[in-house]
């Protein structure tokens, strides 16, 4: 199957999981599965391939221009780590839908399961790494959305704000680590930046790209001193928290350690920073492990102390650290996935996953006890099971390991580490099943079906397969680490197997196990003895470092935002002033190329009514209906001066946008003080004319400039005129433009519209239901009322009017085409005939005789204008490829019909949707419970009140 | 006329930055409103003044307008109408949640906020 589908697969399977809620628990997880098998069987149809030894690339053009490519490649690594992510996510699958009670919203957290699960497979298979980044950010978020999963909790809040917080801090740095790396080896493929090895250790950025990318490795992987998110996050649901910290989210630092190890790794830098941070995560994790009461909080800190493990051998640098960090990454996946879900099990059945409250439990939940048992004792290192292998190997490595010049510290801390580590795995045994049986569990513990126990047992049956028999293991493991090292080093010829003989290793593993034995028996005292002893509380200090930031920048945002916009808006103002006079007074002014055209009259008149209309404007704004005046000539004069300036769309257009924008104005004042108090003192007003008069001047400066100058270059206005009525078979040019050469701008603008209106209902919706509907509905009005509010004349002139107006709109828009028209001019012209009748008769009038609702008339003009340009897909056209013929039927002369017309029917059925939907929403507010609501038409209506009509209705 | 056209941009603009920088909503709405006159003529007059030459095709004229300013200019028209109704929503959706119409914060509601927000 293409890489392309497996990564794709779980993220279109996302959608189905929400949608599929309805139908039912089973059908929901059922879903879920079948699009995670999918994923993975279509990434076994590749091991053919990858045992092969080939590398699989699959790659399409994004933005070549800044190296961002969707390339994707699969080798042994990747394969490995998509392996564990797909396949223990179909168990976590099965299990999970069994764990998940009937109260949580399964639809989610499969959907948030499935894009994680997408993201943590783009993550192993992508090929440029600003793709790797993207999916990077998006198994923080994605996990930030599991981990908060149960939202009512504030554990789960603070855990995923926390994960979200550190791992997102560490993607960032990566982000500038990653785009280091890819300048230094100039480019942005993985299978590029693989080959630059000396280029890239050589260069002096090396240090600054190392430093930031294992800061994101480190956060992710809760290495020290990143650790503390990790147990928080515990507060997941339980499946979350076994997929999370066993297979993914956690080894996607492993793994991009691990796939940028043949070019970082082997330096001193790489070596001193990696090997300590694992060595500390290693025996931190293990000794805080012992001491937790919680099970999962017990499996938290043990996983990050495996982490740690991993970590510790990656740093070494050699190859055979390198391979048994990849065979304990596949160890610890299974041990570690199958005691989260035992622990879930414990949870799920005895309702606590406090250790004290615990114990006895292997007569109550035999099958529990016995895999709970095989796993922890894996973990512990205990031979025939897997666990042991790769430990041996690890304290093998640790021997060879000489750090700070000493050759014992190394080997000393690994054996005290794995003490620890085998402590509180027999703990987990000890302390849980074994002991006698208690009485007081909050409820009687018995094993849970097979939906809950199957999956964990699989990989039980896996951890004793391995332990019993290695060498199954061994050439897959020996093929990844073949493709972990890369031409960096050769794969290490040592066998895998139980018995290696009487070696170092296994004195030091008997150490381990011994002292773990010894330690458990003095458990109680040890206990004592860490409660005693002080230690800092990794939660208090976070939140305590959050809150300084949080006041540092509030120190910092609200000295200089605070709260005044007019004052925001004046500096915005001056500094785009200032701005633009630095551009002008640097570049080059060249000749004045135009010749001033003659002033006429009539011209001169138009101007001066703009002029003492924007003065009277200015002056007298603060009485609101006299401003609206003004509003309404200023808007004229344009108009005017549109059409004299050979522009009769515009014109039009400006007229009618003229009128339902002052209506809008009108319905708003409604509600608003008629008049603007004084408020600013005389000192703002003059520095605000400064800000406005050298504004003013600056956009006539600049307009006087260009229109005395000709354009720099051709304009591609020529073709347009040159091509309209050849290519668009119309002659005005400017609805062509609209509705065929730029159909596709006029398409966004349409949905744009139709967005703004939609926003208005929604805002109002949003006020009428809440507590402002009750102040709407009894508020007085601050102006005298008329008492006839709906006058019969009025009525009936608009009634008279409607089907002229009409009439126009349908001839605006037919003509279009060819004559100044078309369908944004004739959508206004409608609107405003309709708008006339819920002016003369009122809004319940006017509403109950709508029959379409507006919504949908802007809906139905967006999938108009849609279809018609998707139309031309059918003929092997380009989107929005318009066609025209001409047609005759007798006895009417030729006439023309063109697609454009079906496009421009869109944007006339949009605009008069948006218009409506945006002045209704405000009459709906006009609302008011002193003035009954009227079905008639008419206020006073002498036919209603004649004596004789109420005989009639009486009678 | 080049200088007519000019003026009136500049003193449409000078008009919208001044009623910008009022206190009430109202106001600044009127000035967004003159703002948008003077951007739209600004772009209409990107295409150079002509008198007497309309953008339509027609049989023994050679002489014709700009038409590509207009085309663009129209939509910017009927989108601003869009914007204009979002703006005098929010600001009568703000008045009328909190029954005043005042631009900026005071000291007090700031503090509020912040509080709210911590």
């Amino acid at each position: 199957m293409s890489l392309f589908l497996v990564v794709a697969l779980p993220f279109l399977g996302a959608l189905l999981p929400g949608l599929m809620n309805q139908a039912g628990r089973a059908a929901c997880a059922g879903i879920t599965f079948v699009v995670s098998l999918a994923a993975f069987i279509g990434l076994l149809t590749n091991l053919p391939a990858v045992l092969a030894g080939e590398t699989i690339k699959a790659s399409i053009d994004w933005i070549p221009l800044l190296g961002l490519n969707f390339s994707l490649m699969l080798d042994g690594l990747g394969f490995f780590f998509a392996f564990l992510i797909l396949g223990i996510g179909l168990l976590i699958i099965a299990y999970a839908r069994h764990y998940l009670s009937r109260n949580d919203n399964m639809g989610a957290f499969f959907t948030y399961l499935l894009l994680f699960q997408g993201a943590m497979v783009g993550i192993v298979m992508s090929d440029n790494i600003l793709l790797l980044l993207v999916f990077w950010e998006l198994t923080s978020l994605s996990s930030f959305l599991l981990i908060g999963f149960w939202k009512h909790l504030p554990e789960g809040r603070q855990g995923a704000r926390m994960a979200l917080t550190v791992t997102g801090m560490g993607g960032l740095a990566m982000i500038g680590g990653m785009l280091i790396l890819g300048e230094i080896a100039g480019s942005y493929n993985l299978s590029d930046i693989l080959q630059s090895r000396e280029a890239i250790q050589a260069s002096p950025l090396y240090l600054p790209a190392l430093l930031l990318i294992l800061l994101g490795c480190f956060t992710k992987s809760a290495q020290f001193p990143f650790h503390f998110w990790l147990p928080h996050a515990m507060a997941a649901p339980t499946p979350v928290s076994a997929y999370l910290h066993s297979a993914t989210m956690v080894k996607a630092g492993i793994f991009l350690m691990a796939r940028l190890w043949p070019v970082l790794s082997g330096t001193p830098e790489w070596f001193a920073i990696v090997t300590t941070a694992g060595l500390i995560t290693m025996v931190l994790g293990a000794v805080i492990a012992l001491f937790k009461h919680d099970l999962k909080a017990l499996l938290a800190f043990s996983t990050v102390s495996h982490l740690g493990l991993i970590t510790m051998l990656l740093g070494t640098g050699t190859a055979f650290g390198a391979m048994a960090a990849v065979f304990h990454i596949l160890n610890h996946a299974t041990f570690k996935a199958a005691l989260f879900m035992s622990a879930g099990i414990i949870d799920h059945e005895a309702h606590t996953r406090d250790i004290r409250r615990l114990g006895g439990l292997r007569h109550l939940m035999p099958i529990t006890f016995i895999f709970a048992t095989l796993a922890a004792l894996s973990m512990a290192g205990i031979p025939f099971l897997n666990g042991f292998l790769s430990k041996e190997m690890m304290l093998e490595e640790a021997n060879h390991t000489v750090l700070f010049g000493s050759p014992w510290l190394v080997p000393a801390l690994a054996v005290f580490g794995s003490l620890f580590s085998a402590a509180y795995s027999f703990r987990y045994v000890g302390h849980v099943f074994l002991g006698p049986k208690r009485d007081d569990y909050p409820t009687t513990p018995h094993d849970p079906g097979p939906g809950l126990w199957l999956p964990p047992v699989i990989l039980v049956v896996l951890v004793v397969a391995i332990g019993v028999a290695p060498f199954l293991a061994e050439p897959f493991v020996k093929m990844v680490t073949a493709s972990l090292l890369g031409e960096a080093a050769e794969v290490p010829k040592a066998y895998f197997k139980i018995w290696h003989g009487l070696v170092p290793a296994l004195y030091m593993s008997i150490a381990a196990v011994v002292g773990g034995l010894i330690l458990l028996a003095v458990y109680r005292p040890a206990l004592r003895l860490w409660d005693a002893a002080p230690r800092p509380e990794a939660k208090v200090i976070f939140e305590a470092l959050i809150e300084n930031v949080v006041k540092l920048a509030q120190g910092l945002i609200l000295r200089s935002h605070n709260g005044a916009f007019s004052r925001y808006a004046a500096l915005a103002m001056s500094f785009i002033i200032l701005a633009g006079y630095y551009a002008w007074t640097t570049g080059t002014v060249g000749d004045a190329t135009r010749t001033l055209q003659p002033v006429t009259a009539i011209a001169v008149a138009g101007w001066a009514t703009l002029v003492a209309a924007t003065i009277g404007l200015v002056f007298l704004h603060r009485n609101r209906l006299l401003a609206l005046v003004f509003m309404g000539v200023i808007g004229l004069m344009v108009s005017v001066g549109f059409i004299f300036l050979s522009a009769p769309d515009l014109a039009m257009t400006q007229i009618t946008v003229e009128v339902v924008t002052i209506v809008l104005l009108l319905l708003a004042l409604n509600f608003l003080p008629k008049s603007s108090p004084i408020e600013s003192s005389a000192l703002r007003r003059s520095r605000d004319t400064v800000v406005a008069v050298a504004g003013g001047l600056a956009a006539m400066g600049l307009t006087y400039h260009f229109l005395m100058r000709d354009a720099v270059d051709q304009s591609i206005s020529a073709f347009h005129l040159a091509n309209s009525y050849k290519g668009g078979g119309g002659t005005n040019v400017v609805n062509v433009i609209l509705v065929d050469f730029r159909g596709f701008d006029t398409y966004g603008e349409i949905i744009v519209l139709g967005i703004a209106a939609l926003l208005i209902f929604a805002l109002t919706e949003a006020l009428l239901g809440g507590p402002v509907r009750a102040r709407l509905l009894n508020r007085e009005p601050d102006m005298p009322q008329a008492g006839d509010a709906h006058p019969g004349m009025m009525v009936v002139l608009t009634r008279v009017m409607m089907p002229v107006v009409l009439m126009v709109g349908f001839y605006v828009f037919l003509r279009g085409h060819n004559e100044p028209g078309g369908g944004f001019i004739a959508g206004l012209i409608v609107s405003i005939a309709v708008v006339m009748q819920y002016m003369a008769s009122g809004f319940n009038w006017a509403a109950a005789r709508l029959r379409y609702p507006y919504h949908g008339i802007i809906g139905a003009g967006v999938l108009i204008a849609g279809l018609t340009g998707i139309g031309s897909w059918f003929v092997g056209k380009p989107f929005l490829t318009s066609d025209f013929t001409y047609v005759r039927i007798p006895p009417f002369e030729k006439f023309e019909l063109a697609t454009a017309a079906l496009f421009d029917l869109g944007v006339f059925l949009a605009v008069v949707g948006a218009v409506m939907l945006s002045l209704e929403s405000y009459s709906r507010l006009a609302r008011r419970s002193e003035r009954p609501d009227t079905e008639h038409p008419i206020d006073i209506d002498p036919s209603r009140d004649d004596p004789e009509n109420i005989m009639k209705a009486g009678g | 006329m080049e200088l007519l056209v000019a003026s009136a941009i500049g003193l449409l603009t000078a008009a919208g930055i001044y009623l910008i920088l009022r206190l009430r909503t109202f106001p600044v709405i009127l000035g967004l409103s003159l703002i948008t006159y003077a951007v739209n003529v600004f772009l209409f007059a990107s295409g150079r003044l002509t008198i007497g030459a309309p953008p339509v095709l027609m049989d023994d004229v050679t002489r014709y307008t700009d038409p590509l300013p207009q085309a663009l200019v129209l939509t910017a028209i009927v989108i601003s109408f869009g914007m204009t109704a979002v703006v005098v929503m929010i600001a009568l959706g703000a008045f009328l949640g909190a029954d005043d119409d005042a631009v900026d914060d005071g000291p007090d509601e700031q503090a509020t906020e912040t509080e709210d927000a911590v």
